[in-house]
């Protein structure tokens, strides 16, 4: 069972029984799923958490749907890996990566995919379909298949190669859509009004779809034994990660897990070819103004962001800040993790750590905090994006000579930085 | 004339129509209009001052209206306006 109540609208307050409604039919605000933490709080506690499976659904008490055997292909319990070297490059503290790349298609959309299509099928949906893109559309497809579910999946025609690819082989339909993802965005909102026995994960289905975000709150403190961050950079596309991962700690909090009340600051990270919220947040204004996107961040590219002023709100009220990045940024961000940590993030990730070093250049991030940066997909989606710029050191003729030729001199310095 | 097309949410204004044609030669004008001959449309479409919720998107053929003239957009016969909530995605 779930201990969900009901759904609400976040405007005006109007409530909705838990069907495949996203939008409330008066003001047409956002729905939330609301829960009944009382009775969550008498079952919940950390040890029957410890004991579920090493997935999302270990927290299945805080997720709007329960299933004995939902639509899963292992989902998160990613690793938090401390990322001294990184913190020592940025004059940054305790810092920590969650690797969100370990995913099973490589992102952080499994979390919430494996939420929405455990919620559809209860509700009897047969096909899954979604906007994507890229990392949605490859979750979406992956897991239908997993479920034996019919997929149809829109995405903008321009996307990175591999996430056509990852999202093809999977057998489902895949429409390329020749406009911007916004464009696909609203085709799709439409469609779901010619095609209500489709589960739009992230359009009718998106209530609950989004609430599988929490899932990165609630494992980062898990992971840090049960204590919540002093700060968390997550990127901004739609806005709903930021929003869901700032609820999960006050949910931690809210039915007792956390010993202390969690005082989170909730930082945003854009591109600057896309940054709707950063812009709003930087001028301390709410209005969002809708952008054309051009960044090679892609997954990030939302002109249009559904969440952004929840995001914005997150991050104010939070005493958090919004920062966005160059594109040069993001591939030197996306080299820097790789190169301190060993991780290689997409494009996303790019951002986020490009974001962390900007924010602890200008002090806004202490060296005094325990810091978090969600590093939500992996850098095989977006290898194209560094085409150029990364590559062999050298090519050489399958001699020691030519090998010599080529790395003699690299070889003395790095000997003699070994032995210093 | 322009063809309006109706989200699934307000079809009950509609008696479950989900295109309509209405005369208008602004997008203001063409919604004020559908209010007009379905009673219900501008509470829900228009706020306090008069402009578009926060959350309804306005398309003129696939274009968002914040990118043109808002209501103000003209409009040549033949277009089509779409109203689409604006919460999906990410």
């Amino acid at each position: 069972m779930d201990f969900v109540s009901g759904l609400r609208c976040r405007e005006c307050g109007r409530g909705y029984p838990a069907e495949a409604l996203h939008v409330c039919d008066f003001c047409f605000g956002p729905l939330e799923v609301t829960y009944d933490y009382e009775k969550i709080a008498s079952v919940v506690t950390r040890e029957r958490i410890e004991a579920g499976p090493r997935s999302i659904w270990r927290y299945a008490d805080l997720l709007p749907v329960n299933d004995a055997a939902p639509v899963d292909l292992g989902a998160g319990f990613t690793p938090l890996v401390r990322a001294d070297r990184l913190a020592s490059e940025l004059g940054l503290g305790e810092l920590w990566i969650k690797d969100d790349t370990a995913n099973p298609t490589g992102s952080f959309k499994d979390r919430v995919v494996s939420v929405a299509l455990t919620k559809a099928r209860q509700l009897g949906f047969k096909v899954a379909a979604c906007a994507s893109t890229g990392n949605l559309a490859n979750s979406v497809a992956a897991h239908a298949a997993r479920a034996g579910m019919d997929s149809i999946v829109l995405i903008p025609h321009d996307l990175e190669r591999a996430k056509v690819t990852m999202t093809a082989v999977y057998g489902g339909t895949l429409v390329a859509v020749e406009g911007s993802y916004d464009d696909v965005n609203r085709l799709c909102a439409e469609l779901t009004s010619e095609q209500p026995d489709w589960a739009f994960v992230n359009v009718n289905v998106r209530t609950y779809y989004a609430e599988g975000s929490k899932t990165l709150a609630f494992e980062v403190a898990e992971q840090l034994g049960w204590q919540a961050p002093d700060h968390v950079v997550v990127p901004i596309g739609s806005g709903s990660q930021l929003t869901k991962v700032a609820k999960g700690f006050r949910e931690l909090w809210q039915v007792g897990l956390l010993d202390e009340e969690p005082s989170v600051r909730v930082s945003g990270a854009q591109a600057e070819g896309c940054s709707p919220v950063a812009t709003a947040f930087a001028e301390g204004t709410d209005a969002i103004r809708p952008v054309k996107p051009n960044t090679i961040a892609k997954s990030l590219a939302i002109g249009n962001p559904a969440d952004g002023w929840y995001a914005l709100d997150a991050i104010r009220s939070s005493g958090g800040s919004c920062a966005s990045v160059t594109d040069d940024e993001v591939l030197d961000g996306i080299r820097l993790l790789a190169r301190t940590e060993g991780i290689f993030a997409e494009t996303a990730g790019g951002v986020t750590i490009a974001t962390l070093a900007k924010l602890a250049a200008q002090g806004v991030i202490r060296s005094d905090e325990r810091v978090v940066a969600m590093v939500t997909g992996h850098g095989l989606k977006t290898a194209e994006a560094l085409t150029g710029v990364v590559g062999p050191t050298a090519t050489i003729a399958p001699t020691l000579e030519s090998f010599g030729n080529a790395l003699g001199d690299q070889l003395t310095t790095m000997q003699s930085q070994r032995s210093s | 004339m322009t063809t309006v097309r109706i989200p699934a949410q307000l079809r009950t204004l509609t008696a479950g129509a989900g295109e309509l044609s209405i005369d208008g030669s602004t997008v203001g004008e063409v919604l004020v209009a559908l209010d007009g001959a379905h009673a219900g449309f501008a509470e829900r479409l228009f706020d306090e001052s008069g402009g578009l919720r926060r959350f309804v998107n306005v398309f003129v053929d696939e274009e968002d209206v914040r990118f043109l003239d808002g209501l103000a957009t003209p409009l040549t016969p033949g277009q089509t306006i779409s109203i689409v909530p604006a919460v999906a995605g990410g």
